[in-house]
C-alpha cells in the first residue's frame, strides 16, 4: 500500500532523513519509534506530500507523491504532530469545512461529520470554538478531520500526545479497531504504546532505520530476552549469587540487594538467548530455596531502544 | 477548482469571527470619508462628485490593505494549519486564489459600506453616475493589487508585522513612482521614455484615469495582470518552502 524508496531529505547542511526504505501493507499498523529529531515527522511529511523529498520517492496506493500528489492526498488522513486546526471555528464547522474541501456536500457531508464526531467522542464539545478546548479535545478534533473521508491510509504523528491515560486508551482502541480496513503509520516515543498498538515497528535514529520488526522481535533483541528473575527474602541470600552462576546456561547474574522488608532480586542472563527457566526451577528445588516470585523476561524494548539509538552508551 | 468555494467561504467567515474585522471596517470608513471631508475640504471644492474621495485612496490603502492581508499566510504558517491545508487534495493555486479572493471580497464589503458618500453627493447635486462607478471599480482593482502584494509578503514569513511592513514599503514605492514630484525629478535624470516606463509601473498612473471616469482597458489589464503575477509569485514562494 505504501512503498517508501530511498527517501532523503536535507535542510541546508542537516540531513534529517538519510535513505529510508520500507513498505507497509494493508492491515498493518506500523510504528515509527525514535528519539526526538530522528526524522520521524519529516518522513511523514514527505509521505503526505507536505514536504518534497531531496531524493527518493514514495508511492501510496500506486500513486507517486511527486507525479501525482493530489491522488496521494485523497487517500491519506493525516494528523500532524501539533494537531493544528482553525481556532476560531467550532468543532462542527471545522469538520464541515474539511469535509467540503474533500468534496462532500449536503446530507453526505453532515453524515460524515456526525460519524467522525462519534468515532472520536467529540459530541459534547461539537458547538464549542476550538480555541476554548483543552489539548486532548483539540488533538481529537484534528484526529476527527483525518477520518472524515474514511481514507485507506492513516498517517498519525504522535496521536496520543497530550492525552490523559483514559483518552490514550480510547484512541489506541480506535486505532486498533481500524486496523483491518486500513494501512496505518503512527509515530510515538512511548514504547508501551508501540507494544500495545503496532503490528510492526521501525526504530529510526539520525535519519536511518536501525531496527525493523514486530514488538516481540524487537524485545528478543534485548539481553533480557529469556532472562530469569527471582525474588528471594534477604535472609536466604547467603552465597546465593555464586550458586546461581553455576546453573547450566547462565552467563551472568545481576543482583539487587534487598532489605528487611523488601526481597532481593537476582536476574540470570542466559547464553545466547536460550531458555533457562527449567534449569533454574530445578536448581531452586534441589537446593530448597524459597522464592517469592520467579519469572522469565520477554525482553525489554526500552533497553533495546536505548542501545541502538545511542550506541556510545552501549554498556 | 471546485475546492475554491469552501476555502473562500471559510476565509471570509474567519474575518467576521474576529473583532479585528469590525474595527478594520470602522477605521476604513472613518479614514476614507474623513480625508475627503477634512484634508480634501469636500464642501469647499463645490463639486458634486467623488473624485476627492478617491484621490486619497492610494495613500490610505498603504496601511489599510496590508492590515487585511498580512495574516493570509503568516497566520496559517504560525498556527501550523498550513500543514493541513497543503495535505488536502487541492492545488496550491486553488488555496492561493481562494484566500486572496476572500480578502478581496472583504475589502470590497468595506468599500461598499462607503455608500453614504454616494447618497451625499446625490443629495448635494447632480453627480455623474458613470464617474462614480468608474471610481469604485478603479479603487477596488487597486485594492486588489495592494492585496496581492500583501499576499506575497505574507507567504514569506510567519510574522504578520514583517508582512505588513514589507508590503507597505513595496506599495509605497509603487505609488511614489507615478507621483507628480517624483516623475518630474525622473524626467530630469533619465530620458523621457525611461521616466515614462518607470511611471507606467505605478499604481497612481493607472488609477488616475479610472478615478476621473476614464475606464481604459489598459489600466484594467494592468491591475488584473499585476494581481495575477503576484499570486503566481506567491505560489512559487509556497512551492519552494515545500522543497526547502
Amino acid at each position: 500500500m505504501i512503498e517508501v524508496k530511498d527517501l532523503v531529505k536535507t535542510f541546508g547542511h542537516i540531513t534529517a532523513v538519510d535513505g529510508i526504505s520500507f513498505t507497509v501493507e494493508k492491515g498493518e499498523i506500523l510504528g515509527f519509534l525514535g528519539p526526538n529529531g530522528a526524522g520521524k515527522s519529516t518522513t511523514m511529511k514527505m509521505i503526505t506530500c507536505f514536504l518534497s523529498p531531496t531524493q527518493g520517492t514514495v508511492s501510496v496506493g500506486g500513486f507517486d507523491i511527486i507525479q501525482d500528489p493530489i491522488a496521494v492526498r485523497e487517500q491519506i488522513g493525516y494528523l500532524p504532530e501539533s494537531a493544528p486546526s482553525y481556532s476560531e471555528m467550532t468543532v462542527t464547522e471545522f469538520l464541515r469545512f474539511m469535509a467540503e474541501v474533500r468534496g462532500f456536500k449536503g446530507a453526505e457531508r453532515e453524515r460524515r461529520v456526525a460519524h467522525a464526531i462519534e468515532l472520536t467522542a467529540l459530541a459534547e464539545v461539537r458547538n464549542q470554538t476550538i480555541e476554548t478546548l483543552s489539548k486532548g479535545y483539540r488533538q481529537r478534533t484534528c484526529f476527527a478531520q483525518a477520518l472524515i473521508h474514511d481514507p485507506p491510509v492513516l498517517i498519525l504523528d504522535e496521536p496520543t500526545d497530550g492525552l490523559d491515560p483514559n483518552q490514550k486508551h480510547e484512541v489506541r482502541q480506535l486505532i486498533q479497531g481500524m486496523r483491518h480496513q486500513k494501512t496505518i503509520i503512527l509515530s510515538t516515543h512511548i514504547l508501551e504504546e508501540m507494544e500495545a498498538v503496532c503490528s510492526r515497528a521501525l526504530i529510526i535514529s539520525r535519519g536511518q532505520i536501525v531496527a525493523d520488526g514486530t514488538p516481540d522481535e524487537l524485545a528478543a533483541m534485548s539481553r533480557y530476552h529469556n532472562a530469569v528473575t527471582v525474588r528471594v527474602r534477604q535472609a536466604d541470600t547467603e552465597g546465593l549469587e555464586a550458586k546461581l552462576k553455576l546453573i547450566d546456561g547462565v552467563t551472568k547474574v545481576a543482583h539487587q540487594p534487598g532489605s528487611e522488608t523488601h526481597a532481593a532480586t537476582y536476574t540470570m542472563f542466559p547464553k545466547s538467548n536460550r531458555v533457562i527457566l527449567p534449569e533454574v526451577t530445578r536448581f531452586l528445588e534441589q537446593h530448597k530455596i524459597a522464592v517469592e516470585e520467579i519469572f522469565a523476561e520477554r525482553g525489554r524494548v526500552d533497553e533495546v531502544f536505548r542501545e541502538i539509538t545511542q550506541p556510545q552508551v552501549n554498556a | 477548482m471546485h475546492h475554491l468555494y469552501p476555502i473562500l467561504k471559510r476565509e471570509l467567515m474567519s474575518y467576521f469571527r474576529s473583532p479585528v474585522a469590525y474595527i478594520f471596517i470602522i477605521i476604513f470608513l472613518f479614514s476614507t470619508t474623513g480625508t475627503t471631508w477634512m484634508l480634501g475640504s469636500f464642501y469647499g471644492s463645490n463639486e458634486a462628485g467623488l473624485e476627492l474621495f478617491f484621490f486619497f485612496h492610494p495613500w490610505l490603502y498603504l496601511f489599510l490593505i496590508p492590515a487585511v492581508g498580512m495574516r493570509l499566510w503568516a497566520e496559517d504558517r504560525r498556527s501550523g494549519v498550513i500543514e493541513l491545508l497543503f495535505t488536502l487534495p487541492i492545488t496550491l493555486l486553488t488555496a492561493v486564489i481562494g484566500k486572496f479572493l476572500a480578502a478581496w471580497i472583504f475589502v470590497g464589503i468595506a468599500l461598499a459600506l462607503t455608500f453614504p458618500m454616494i447618497i451625499t453627493v446625490y443629495f448635494l447635486g447632480e453627480p455623474d453616475g458613470g464617474v462614480i462607478v468608474s471610481g469604485y471599480l478603479g479603487s477596488f482593482l487597486m485594492a486588489g493589487a495592494y492585496l496581492a502584494i500583501t499576499c506575497f509578503t505574507s507567504s514569506m514569513t510567519k510574522n504578520q508585522v514583517i508582512s505588513f511592513i514589507v508590503s507597505f514599503l513595496i506599495c509605497l514605492i509603487l505609488v511614489l513612482l507615478g507621483w507628480g514630484y517624483l516623475s518630474s525629478l525622473l524626467v530630469d535624470i533619465f530620458p523621457v521614455w525611461v521616466a515614462d516606463a518607470i511611471a507606467s509601473f505605478s499604481f497612481s498612473t493607472h488609477f488616475d484615469g479610472i478615478r476621473r471616469g476614464l475606464i481604459d482597458s489598459r489600466d484594467v489589464i494592468y491591475f488584473l495582470s499585476f494581481i495575477g503575477f503576484m499570486l503566481f509569485t506567491t505560489v512559487i514562494v509556497l512551492e519552494n518552502r515545500k522543497a526547502s
